[in-house]
Parts: C-alpha cells; structure tokens; sequence
C-alpha cells in the first residue's frame, strides 16, 4: 500500500515546529505504524536527511513509552491502544495521514514527535505509594484482601502511564491517571493509613505541574489502552472531599 | 583463580553466617557514601530505593524517559516463592533443587539455594506495597504451577506480573526520589565506567536530550541494565534493550560468563517482513491446548484446514509422547527450527510452524476455549489479522533471556573492586537454562534484599574516603574515550544505518550461534561476524551530530558494542564442547537427538577476560562443586 505523510518536524522544545510531507509507497499491511515509521528514517537517512524522532520501547503495548497523535487522535482512530498495537492494515491504500507529538499543556516537545512526560512522574513522587521500606513487610497472607478488591485494585492498577488520557482531554487533564493510583491504593487495606495524605499531595502535584481539571467528558476512558474506567476519577473526587471533610488538608 | 566468596557453613547456613559476619556501615557514614545505579527495571528500581531508604546518596541513570518503562514490565507468567501456602509440599530445598537442575547443574548451590530462601520476602514486601496480585475468594494469595514444576509457587497477577511487581518498585523508587534520597537522570546513557586505582569509581553519561557528556562519581556502581537477547535483533525485547554498560565494564576488566547461554521462547509470533522490529510473545500458557504441527510434505502451500490428519506431522507429540506438546521451552524452540531448516515451515515466509486449536475447540466448545485464552487470541488477531478459532497459529522461537552475563561473586560483585551487577544483567543463579517464572525473582532478591547487604561490606571501607573528585586523569581519559567514539560514528558518512548492521547481526547470529550450535558454524559465525563489523567501521552512517537528541547515534554505540559482545558469544559457544540447557551443540547429542552433557569436563563456569578490541578472549574457569545435590541428566521422553 501507499500512504503521504504530513509529519512534525521541531528541532528541539524552543524552536517553532512545522509539517513536512512524506510519500511512501509499497508497504505491508502487516506493519506496525511505527515499523513504518522505521521504515520512513530508513529512507530519511539514504536520502542524507535527518530521521524522525519518536519514543517507543517494548512494542507490545504494555511500557507506556509510544504515543503519537494519529489524524487528530491519539493512538489513532482505533479506542483502547497504543501506538505500537496499531497496524497499517487499519489505513487504506493513498490514505494521507497526519502525524503529531502526543499534545498536553504540560507537555513539551523535544524534538519532533519526542515529548517530555516527567510531570506524571512527579505526581507519583508525591503520594503515589505505600511507605513501606525494604524489609519491613508482614507475611503476605496476614492480611486477606478479598478477591474483588484485588481484581478491582488491579484494574486500577493496569494503567501504563502513556499520557494518552491526558492527550485526548480537551483540558488536558490529568485526572484519569492521577485517580487511577489513588483508587488502587484506597482500594486495598494496605493504602488505608496514608488514604488521606495520599489524595490531598498527588491532586495537589496535578495542579502544580499545570495539568487542567476534569470537566467529565469521559474522552480519557473511550482512548485509555488499558480501558482504566472513569469511575477512578469519582473516587478521587470521593477521596478528595472525605480527607477535606475530615480536616487533613 | 576466580574466588566466589562462598561462606562457610552448611547450604541452609551461608546467607545467614553471611549476614552475622559482613561488616556494616553506620547511618551516619552512609550519608557520606554515594552509589550509581544503572537501569530501573526490577532490579535497579527497588536496590537504588532501598539503599537510598538505608541513608546512601544514590543516582540512578536510565535511557527511558520514565523508570517505569524498564523491560521487566513486558514479563507476563508470574514470580516464584517457595512460600508452600498450597501446602502441597513446596519448601525452599525444593525451589532450590528445581532451579539447579533447570538450569542444566551449571550455576553455584550458594547463589541458587538463597535465591530460593528469599523468596518469600519478595512476595511479602510487593503486597506491602500494594501489588495487586490474584486472591482466593477467601481473601489469601492464589498460585499457580509454572514451567512443568509440581507444585504451585507461582504467584501472578493476570498475566501482567511484571507490569505489577515492576510498579511496585517504581513507587518505592518514586517515594525515595520525592524524598531527595535518590536523584534520577532519565534520558541518560552510561558511556565508559571510570576506574580508579583498580576500584569502580564512577561514569561518563550522555544526556541524551542536550547530547551533553557528563562525568559522575561514586564509591561504588552497580549495574542493573538487563539482558542483551536484542543482540539477535529479532527477539522478544525492548527495542532499547542493549548490552552496552556491561559491555562498557567488560572492557575495564570485568569477566562475562556463560554469554552463549541465551533461552528462546517457542511461542511468539513469527517474522512477516524485513522492517519487523520485535517478534511478540504469546504466553506459553497455550501449549495446553494447542497442538503444534508442520506438513509432512515439504513446501505444502495448502491452506492449513485442507491439509487432512495424515499428511500432517505433530512432531512433539511424536518424538515426546510423555511430554508431547508441553516439552521444555529448549526443546520446544530447537524442534521448530529443526522442521523450519528442513523445508517443513509455513506461512508466507516458511519461518513458522502451527499452533492448532481445532482439536480442543472440537472437544471443549469454542466459548470455553475463548474463557482460557480469549485475550491471547485477540492479541493474535490484533496484530496479525488472522482468528486462530478459524485457522492454526503460527508461531517461531524467538531470543528471550540472557542466563549468561557479568562474572559475580556470592557478593554479587564483578571482578572490578566496587562493580556489582545485578538481575540479568549478571550470570549467577539460572545456570545453563531459567526456569519459568524465576526472572522476576532473581531480579527483585538482588534489588531488594543482596546487594545492599553485600554493598556495605565493601563500602565500609570507603568512609574514610570521601567524595570521589571528577577532575582526575581517568575521569578526563574516559570521557575522552567517549567523545572520540561519538565523534567517530558520526564521522564515517558511509551508506548504511545501524540499523541495517544490527539486522544483519541478528541473521548471522540466529543461524550460527542461535538454538542449536556445531563447531563448524559457530567458526563461520565468527567469521561474518569480523567481516561485518569491519564493515560497520567503514560504512556507517549516522545522521545529526553529538549535541542533539540522535537516536541513531544511540543505536550505533549499542550495535558497536553488540557487534563485539557476538564475538564473544561464538567463542563461548565454540569452547563448550557439551551440550547443556539452553546451549544445544549438535554435535553432543544422544541416539535419540537429546542433550548430551559432559560433567567430567565442563562442570564450570567459563568466565572470559577482555584482552583487547578484536583479540581472542581469555578463559578463566570457575569449577562448579554440588556438595548437595548430586546433578542428574534430564529427561522428557
């Protein structure tokens, strides 16, 4: 199959970025889009050009490091993956497909399609976790952990942590992924002791690092790879107000 | 003489007279320590977390742009710990034994029995910190069997346990990094280790955003940068995934071991084209119900439904009916390629074989089937566009796990004073072959609970030292050395991209020094594999320049230094006249084609010194002596 390309090309997070066109022609179908994506700085690079730089590591959908904005979407027009899990089988033949870093307010470009994602780190830093040091932990089994709380702390905890929610928000908020880690870690009993210091700290870092608020559009849920429920972002919501109402802020 | 530093004492007694004895470094001196880690995976993460709980300065440099990329995310199967909640007879001797005798008797009893004895710690400190791993209705941790053992040890959370185990170390990481105890460079490469008075002393990184050089200094370094099975190109790796810090401290001085040692997993999905990039793994779970077969006629093109019962050869089943398709990952992988090699593989690239679900659809209905492996076949379906309800899998072995590595001590050190390595990227506990479900186990022992015991044994003679200044000779020659390398890729302007020289890497390496090896071979191997690597010298290219984001200037240093690791590999492979675990040597082979080992010459580990770019290697060999355990041959008939 053949496509064009319009892709962003930014020098580096200062510099204005712009769309070049790319043609390129007898692909498989069978190709992942950042196989093709191989294959354009392939050609890039014969052709004494500068290749495309984009981020991507396992390829199997489960590292959290592709991400791209497909034709507008991010990830592409497929609901539920990464960039890595889609495949130009999904395109048609002559198709002209636009290609764009992962767009955030808290999100800067570092060159072309590379963004710089550590914001979501630093609400991680400052309350995603159970403080428990190396060696201090009781037996496994001392403490029962009902087999739906499991499954549901997990479901929590399945997020991957592309930024793909934030992406899509029109607000760019980081509301999904935030309450994903609250909800998995007041979910289980382990959690409980720092439930309120947790919520108040990591909705605050959310603020600080200028990601935008959550206007419940649910446009995170439809995109998220690992289909994480908006449902989190209620008990965020939840949390957040019980540990104001219990005077812990 | 290779000294492992085994305590004295009975097996069960080691670890602890270990602990009694190592000296410690008091809270206040630890303040005055500093540690660079490299890599975040389940290694790297929870032993820069936890030495930074215990009070030490650490750094942690990674390539990714978050810790919580690390390729231990990509593990699926589950994490062994010889807890026995099944009560069904699991004990630490056990784990033990199934361990040693996976991995073919060629790792250390010392290494392997502690392995097994802590690893019930592991289970406890990942649910403390609250990894959601698969209840009972009743509120208790579930378990599985795993990897043909008898009983259930492994304990998993749906199928993303390293996902889990891996955010788990990531949080503690993340806490130790929001308190200041750890400072974290992402987007970091290590390019030299410094060594200073024969002691690891720091690094030369490149941030690989500014392009900036950077020197950094420590007391000690430990090495947590994974496997190099993505020296094959084609494997079930990250495409990051690279072998360049341990490859970087192998040139300073530091032994490798077991290199050739390299298991391929039989389930993933085979190649379909040039630009391929990775080969996915689908979990080994099917082979339950699936049945693997190949055409009897060579180059049969039919669609595989029409191809009838008789004119299909299910080879496992034939050659192994104990085990039939449920053999050993080695066994199941060398088969595949043996029917490939002989004309008998299908798909449009005749580099598969089929996995068929027709029988046990025919006997369990389709929605039951569905029940067992509905995510798995929608993951095919995905990325293939074929139903395996309708038409046979295909699948090929692909690279998977490195049980070679750096040469290290019970201390986990490497040969260079102050270099440890951990998880993967060291040899230790898996011997020739790993057992299933054991790599998130060995990494997280490591991380969490060895080498920052072992660590202070060392450092507690450091306290005295103080900060390691970076404006010295050898700081100032490595990073010399690192720039010259630079400026040299970026300086041929040949014709070819390194990603063509790892592809090619990759194919000589598959064939000669892949899952089943002979002298003759792996002696070509070598060959092209000079050949290429000259090659690459004269042609590369690598657009950009040094000070930019470049990640085709990335990729050249690691496929340089995989260039030079693959040599190493075939010298292993050629010297080991056996055949033992993952390291199939055809011409060690019993009547019935099973592995022929040789106890009476190659009971040791081969660790190789670096004697200089392109030189032959130097043998050191490490003998193996079982106290214990009296090494058994393996059979699966």
């Amino acid at each position: 199959m053949n496509v064009t390309l319009k892709v962003w090309r930014q020098k580096d997070s200062k510099s204005k970025g712009h769309f070049e066109t790319y043609k390129l022609n007898d692909l498989n179908p069978d190709m992942s889009f950042l196989e093709m994506l191989d294959v354009l700085n392939e050609k890039l690079i014969h052709e004494d050009k500068i290749p495309v730089e984009f981020d991507s590591d396992c390829r199997e959908g489960i590292c959290g490091q592709c991400g791209l904005t497909i034709n507008g979407r991010p990830n592409g027009h497929h609901h539920h993956t990464t960039t890595c899990q889609m495949h130009m089988r999904h395109f048609e033949d002559g198709d002209t497909i636009l290609v764009e870093p992962l767009r955030a307010s808290a999100f800067t470009v570092i060159k072309d399609l590379k963004v710089d994602r550590s914001a979501m780190d630093r609400i991680m830093q400052a309350g995603g976790f159970i403080s428990v040091h190396t060696g201090s932990a009781p037996d496994a089994n001392s403490l029962p952990i009902g087999k739906m709380d499991a499954e549901d702390a997990f479901d929590s905890a399945a997020c991957i942590g592309c930024g793909t929610c934030i992406a899509t928000c029109k607000n760019s908020s980081a509301a999904l992924f935030t309450s994903a880690k609250i909800t998995q870690l007041a979910t289980l009993p382990q959690g409980e002791i720092e439930r309120e210091k947790r919520v108040v700290a990591m909705v605050d870092a959310m603020d600080a690092e200028g990601f935008g608020s959550c206007t419940n559009t649910e446009a995170c849920e439809m995109e998220c790879p690992q289909e994480i429920s908006v449902t989190n972002i209620a008990r965020m919501n939840f949390e957040y107000n019980r540990a104001l109402l219990l005077g812990k802020k | 003489m290779l000294n492992a530093k085994i305590p004295e004492g009975p097996l069960e007694k080691k670890w602890k007279n270990y602990q009694e004895h190592c000296k410690l470094v008091n809270p206040a001196n630890k303040k005055k320590l500093d540690v660079i880690v490299i890599g975040t995976g389940l290694s790297g993460a929870p032993a820069a977390a936890t030495l930074g709980e215990l009070g030490y300065n650490v750094k942690v440099f990674f390539f990714q742009d978050t810790a919580r990329r690390a390729h231990s995310v990509a593990a699926q199967g589950g994490i062994n710990a010889s807890k026995n909640y099944q009560n069904d007879g699991d004990n630490v001797f056990r784990h033990f034994y199934d361990t040693l005798k996976g991995g073919d008797f060629r790792s250390r009893e010392a290494n392997t029995y502690r392995l097994a004895e802590i690893s019930a710690n592991v289970i406890d400190q990942a649910v403390a910190q609250g990894v959601p791993f698969a209840r009972e209705y009743g509120g208790v941790l579930a378990n599985r069997s795993f990897g043909g053992v008898q009983v259930k040890r492994t304990f998993y959370a749906q199928g993303q346990t390293g996902q889990q185990m891996l955010l788990g170390a990531y949080s503690v990481l993340m806490r130790q990094i929001g308190l200041g105890h750890v400072k974290s460079y992402n987007r970091h490469e290590m390019l030299e280790l410094v060594v200073i008075d024969g002691k690891a002393r720091g690094i030369i990184a490149r941030n690989l955003i500014t392009g900036e050089i950077e020197r950094h200094s420590a007391h000690a370094v430990i090495l947590a940068s994974g496997g190099y099975g993505k020296i094959y190109y084609l494997s079930t790796l990250a495409i990051g995934s690279n072998a360049s810090a341990a490859w970087k401290a192998h040139r300073k001085g530091a032994f490798m071991a077991g290199v050739s040692w390299v298991q391929f997993h039989p389930t993933c999905l085979p190649q379909s084209g040039d630009y391929q990039s990775k080969l996915t793994l689908m979990s080994e779970a099917l082979r339950n119900d699936g049945r693997i077969w190949v055409p009897k006629l060579k180059g049969d093109d039919r669609f595989p439904n029409d191809i009838p019962e008789e004119e299909r050869d299910y080879y496992l089943e034939r050659k192994y009916p104990a085990f039939g398709n449920l053999a050993p990952r080695d066994i199941a992988s060398r088969s595949a390629k043996e029917q490939i090699d002989a004309g008998k593989g299908v798909g449009p690239n005749k580099n598969a074989v089929y996995l068929d679900f027709r029988d046990a659809i025919k006997e369990y209905g389709a929605e039951e089937i569905g029940d067992r492996y509905g995510n798995l076949f929608r993951m095919y379906e995905k990325i293939t566009g074929m139903s395996p309800y309708k038409q046979p899998m295909m699948i090929s072995p692909a690279a998977h796990f490195t049980m070679g590595g750096l040469w290290v001590d019970y201390e986990l050190m490497t040969t260079i004073p102050g270099l440890y390595a951990i998880g993967e990227a060291n040899f230790s506990d898996h011997g020739a072959n790993r057992l299933g479900a054991n790599s998130l186990l060995q990494a997280s022992v490591d991380g969490y609970f060895i080498v920052p015991v072992t660590i202070g044994n060392y450092l507690s003679n450091d306290i005295r030292t103080g900060k390691i200044p970076t404006d010295t000779p050898e700081f100032d020659k490595a990073e010399e050395d690192a720039v010259e390398r630079l400026k040299k890729f970026v300086s041929i302007n040949g014709t070819k991209s390194a990603e063509y020289y790892h592809k090619q890497l990759g194919k000589i390496m598959f064939q000669h020094v892949g899952v089943s090896r002979s002298k003759k071979g792996i002696a070509k191997g070598i060959e092209l594999i000079k050949e290429l690597r000259e090659d690459f010298w004269q042609n590369l290219k690598v657009p950009g320049g040094i000070y930019e984001v470049n990640s085709e200037l990335e990729k050249a240093g690691r496929v340089a230094d995989f260039l030079e690791l693959a040599e190493l590999m075939a010298h292993d492979a050629y010297d080991r006249d056996e055949s033992c675990g993952a390291h199939f040597r055809e011409e060690y082979q019993t009547e019935d084609g099973e592995a022929l080992r040789n106890d009476e010459k190659y009971m040791y580990v081969s660790a190789w010194e670096y004697t200089g770019y392109g030189k032959v290697p130097k043998l050191h060999k490490e003998e193996l002596t079982f106290e214990v355990v009296k090494p058994s041959v393996r059979s699966y008939k």
